[in-house]
């Protein structure tokens, strides 16, 4: 059955409901006149209706975290992953422990006050202390998310280094990534976008001798275990470099160089050996074997998460982190841009 | 003051004695003055924008179910934006973006603040009219015109804008990035500057209307939460919108005259732009101060609506009433000072994202205060479903559920991850849009008796709330575990990446859903014109409500009251008041004897 059909026939069905609804609006119209008050009998009905549908709804979205939960992102793959982790789990602990209590008593309530014939509901304007104490009680449970997260920010976006971190710029234009290493120098040669020609489509300036070592590849290498300071760039609109398993994200903003250092923690080897990414893959292939497409090897992959135009969805890069050794290996095959302009 | 203002509803009552001037249909339903056919304007302008803009998220769904498949019904809607069927990834971008930018302003600012701001506030505080008629009726028309262009800007040669309904620059500002970024985006520009002025004319209006002109007796601890709502609403309104207003108009500068607020350092097309010094993350702050308040804007009518519906069906009145009015004002001044939570990751500096962080989250307690006294005002009610009270429970169940998932995302450390994500998508439609559409909902079948003179049929009623609740879960709740798992909002499809490959089924769940639930607003638009004609004739109080517009007679007549303005000699929610005979006691009943005015 196309999609089209479907269509058809839900408005089909729509339009069926609407021709019923019709027939018995009219007929009871003939019977009793007016009839368009709400009875003791649809109190019932639709009280009835709401703790049926209400706890389906909370029942089912239990049914989705047990379903769905493993299609949350694998462990972090970054040395500071594990507190946003935490932090994560202990919000999502406290949003749940809220949602099911609250959805299930605001349904349960709706079914069992529900307006019954010589009943008076209760006058009961307002009451002090039962206010104050949910008004409290949310507080303290924010000061504990404001402290703690406040407290994640800052070592995230303030880290104190015991060594220097290696400094790599990620570069972002329509439609897809570059990286430029900072050399032996450990020091980013200054890139313009008034010198980009040719091959220099960084615009670095070849006058700076701190550039002179600086090497551009089209795929991120990291060594695993270094804090990694990354400067981010964009020659044309806004960009966002999302790295998802390493718990990164920082937006590129032309004529402005923004930062975020992350150490990754896990090789490309040793992630693909993980069990939740393992079942990951595997679920994939047999969706792409079905369909024909090739089998997939799990890579880590920076995404565009900004608007950013027609292929915004297909900018990507792939990540690889290795060891130190295998780094070094890779990083003297690449040209320096000394050698390539 | 107040008595000034009885002396001149009387005297305006003489006037409208002396003068019965014929109407013709010109005045009367075109060039009207009158309020509450101002506020039925504004009604029937955002359906009609609504249907635009829900009709687009069908088309975007489709391609986001099926990814580059092709649909015969895809190329009749676009043309040759959808060549064989397949749709163009700018066309998905542009519809994405229409979309956003004709439900929040449109719909559920245009048509839910403008229909009931204009219908209650006069009828409510016992006014005759608002301030003024006449930039009332300029507010319309000035909407009106907007929505013409908004329109209009569909069927340029390069298509609408189509930068995301935020339409940051550079990607908004330079017709080299994207097609979208040409005339269509001016035409963007313009209709917005259109819908700006609009909005602030109608604001003035209504804050000027609530505080002069409220009849006597009706204090400001005396007025329907519905009015609070209103006129907390628009005083956002006139603060904020005029930053969005010089947020525009700078970008045309840049896009047409060649000023570089926003940009700087380009390289696009091949060449380097000639714009130095500008900053893009100033446009949004700019924006993002109206934008953030402007969720508030949306969602404030709809929680006042809500209330009002709330306390007259449960029979009770609303629990905590000042503690509502607090709680408003609290999340309104609050509003102010969040805007940045949208930008944490723009490179902002890591302190200023701390304080932002910091005054987010604090929003939660006025909000969590807001949901508890709903549900307490339930608790032993004697709760009367009406279409209107079904769709109020469903706005405090998806003002919670939304609600929680912002203290994730107003967290910046947290935010990192699932900034801009599906998570965020399912976050603000559940918190917003659903919530205030189900407001907006609630209003129609509510007031609809006060509008028209008729009922709507309860029946279908029934029909569209519970369809809608249902599947408006199933669209958006399930959008959490997608963002869960990564996956970025606003691509035109997931292929690209094999590591989303095992979420393409739940899109299809969501496409089946968001179909049903869209054909479900059938059923709500043909109850809606049917009972216009032929629905049964309202009686004056058809829910034995407290409030004064229940006084007015069912025919609407240019004055509201044939008579004296009635005088208010109690607040609103006298719901089952121990003593007295019915189980409502309406404003304008004098206190009996020995009766304690409560509240």
């Amino acid at each position: 059955m196309s999609p089209i059909s479907i269509i058809v026939l839900i408005v089909l069905v729509v339009l069926t409901l609407v021709q019923v609804m019709r027939i018995s609006e009219i007929s009871s119209e003939i019977q009793k006149g007016e009839d368009n008050e709400v009875s003791p009998k649809d109190n019932n009905t639709q009280g009835r209706l709401m703790l049926l549908v209400g706890f389906g709804f909370v029942i089912s979205v239990l049914v989705m975290y047990v379903a769905w939960g493993r299609l949350s992102l694998p462990e972090p793959s970054s040395a500071h992953g594990a507190e946003i982790d935490s932090l994560w789990n202990l919000s999502m602990l406290i949003i749940n422990i809220v949602f099911f209590i609250v959805q299930p008593i605001l349904f349960y309530f709706a079914y069992k006050y529900r307006g019954k014939k010589g009943t008076k509901a209760t006058y009961y304007e307002h009451n002090n202390r039962l206010e104050l104490f949910w008004t409290v009680v949310p507080a303290l449970a924010l000061a504990v998310l404001i402290i703690w997260g406040l407290n994640v920010w800052s070592t995230l976006m303030m880290p104190e280094n015991e060594e220097e971190p290696i400094l790599v710029e990620v570069y972002a234009q329509q439609f897809n990534w570059t990286v430029r290493y900072s050399g032996g120098d450990n020091e980013l040669g200054y890139a313009t976008v008034h010198e980009i020609a040719g091959a220099n489509i960084l615009g670095v300036d070849t006058q700076d001798p701190a550039s002179a070592d600086d090497i551009v590849a089209k795929e991120l290498h990291l060594p695993v275990g270094k804090p990694i300071q990354f400067a981010f760039r964009a020659q044309d609109v806004i960009h966002s470099a999302y790295f998802p398993h390493f718990r990164a994200q920082m937006n590129c903003v032309p004529g402005s160089v923004t930062n975020f250092q992350f150490t990754p923690i896990i090789t490309t080897a040793e992630i693909r050996q993980n069990k939740d990414v393992k079942a990951h893959v595997e679920e994939v292939n047999e969706i792409r074997t079905a369909k024909g497409e090739d089998v997939w090897e799990f890579n880590y992959v920076l995404l565009c998460n900004k608007i950013c135009g027609a292929a915004h969805y297909n900018m990507q890069m792939d990540i690889i982190v290795e060891t130190q050794d295998e780094f070094d290996a890779w990083l003297k095959e690449q040209k320096t841009v000394a050698e390539t302009l | 003051m107040s008595t000034t203002t009885t002396e001149k509803n009387n005297h305006f009552q003489d006037h409208l004695m002396e003068h019965h001037h014929e109407e013709n249909f010109f005045t009367k339903y075109i060039f009207t003055m009158d309020h509450k056919m101002i506020g039925k304007q504004f009604l029937i302008t955002g359906m009609f924008m609504g249907i635009i803009g829900v009709m687009m998220s069908m088309l975007f769904r489709l391609e986001i179910a099926y990814p580059e498949q092709s649909f015969p019904i895809l190329e009749f809607f676009l043309g040759k934006w959808a060549p064989d069927g397949i749709m163009d990834p700018n066309m998905y971008l542009a519809l994405v973006t229409i979309h956003g930018t004709i439900m929040v302003f449109f719909v559920l600012t245009a048509g839910l603040s403008g229909t009931f701001s204009n219908l209650l506030i006069p009828l409510q505080i016992g006014a005759r009219d608002m301030a003024s008629g006449f930039m009332n009726a300029l507010s319309y028309w000035f909407f009106f015109l907007s929505s013409v262009i908004m329109v209009a800007s569909l069927f340029v040669e390069a298509g609408p804008a189509a930068s995301g309904w935020t339409v940051y620059p550079p990607l908004s500002a330079l017709p080299q990035a994207m097609p979208g970024s040409g005339a269509g985006m001016t035409l963007w520009l313009i209709s917005m500057t259109l819908f700006i002025v609009g909005s602030l004319l109608g604001s003035l209006n209504y804050i000027v209307t609530v505080i002069n002109m409220r009849t006597k007796g009706m204090s400001m601890t005396r007025l329907p939460l519905t009015i609070w709502a209103f006129l907390v609403t628009a005083i956002l309104g006139v603060l904020s919108f005029p930053v969005l207003l010089s947020a525009a108009l700078l970008l045309m500068f840049d896009r047409l005259l060649g000023t570089s607020f926003y940009l700087s350092d380009i390289f696009i097309g091949g060449e380097v732009l000639s714009y130095s010094g500008g900053s893009p993350v100033l446009y949004q702050h700019l924006f993002w101060f109206l934008g953030h308040p402007e969720v508030y804007i949306i969602l404030l009518p709809a929680l006042g609506i809500s209330s009002e519906v709330i306390a007259t069906n449960s029979r009770k009145p609303i629990f905590g009433y000042r503690a509502m009015v607090g709680s408003i004002l609290a999340i309104a001044f609050l509003s102010f000072i969040v805007w940045g939570h949208h930008m944490f990751i723009t490179g902002m500096n890591p302190f200023l994202g701390s304080v932002f962080t910091f005054t987010t989250l604090l929003i939660a307690i006025p909000s969590a205060v807001k949901a508890f006294n709903y549900i307490t005002t339930l608790w032993k009610g004697n709760i009367q479903f009406t279409p209107a009270m079904l769709f109020s429970i469903a706005l405090v169940s998806t003002f919670v559920t939304g609600g929680l998932t912002g203290v994730i995302l107003g967290d910046s450390a947290l935010d990192i991850n699932v900034h801009d994500t599906y998570f965020v998508v399912a976050h603000f439609h559940i918190v917003m849009g659903l919530s205030a559409i189900y407001g907006m909902f609630a209003g129609v079948y509510h007031w609809f008796p006060k509008m028209y003179g008729r009922m709507m049929n309860k029946s279908m009623g029934y029909a569209h709330f519970w369809l809608t609740f249902i599947t408006a879960y199933g669209v958006f709740f399930p959008m959490h575990f997608l963002g869960m798992a990564g996956l970025p909002r606003r691509y035109y499809s997931n292929t690209a990446f094999p590591m989303f490959d095992n979420l393409a089924d739940i899109n299809v769940l969501i496409t089946y859903f968001a179909i049903i639930g869209g054909a479900a607003q059938l059923i709500f638009i043909f109850n809606f014109f049917y009972s216009i004609w032929r629905g049964p004739k309202a009686k004056q109080n058809p829910w034995r409500a407290n409030s004064l517009e229940w006084t007015t007679p069912v025919e609407h007549l240019h004055g509201n009251w044939p008579g004296d303005v009635p005088v208010v000699h109690r607040w609103a929610y006298d719901y089952s008041k121990p003593g007295a005979e019915e189980d409502f006691v309406p404003q304008n009943v004098p206190l009996a004897e020995g009766e304690e005015s409560g509240h």
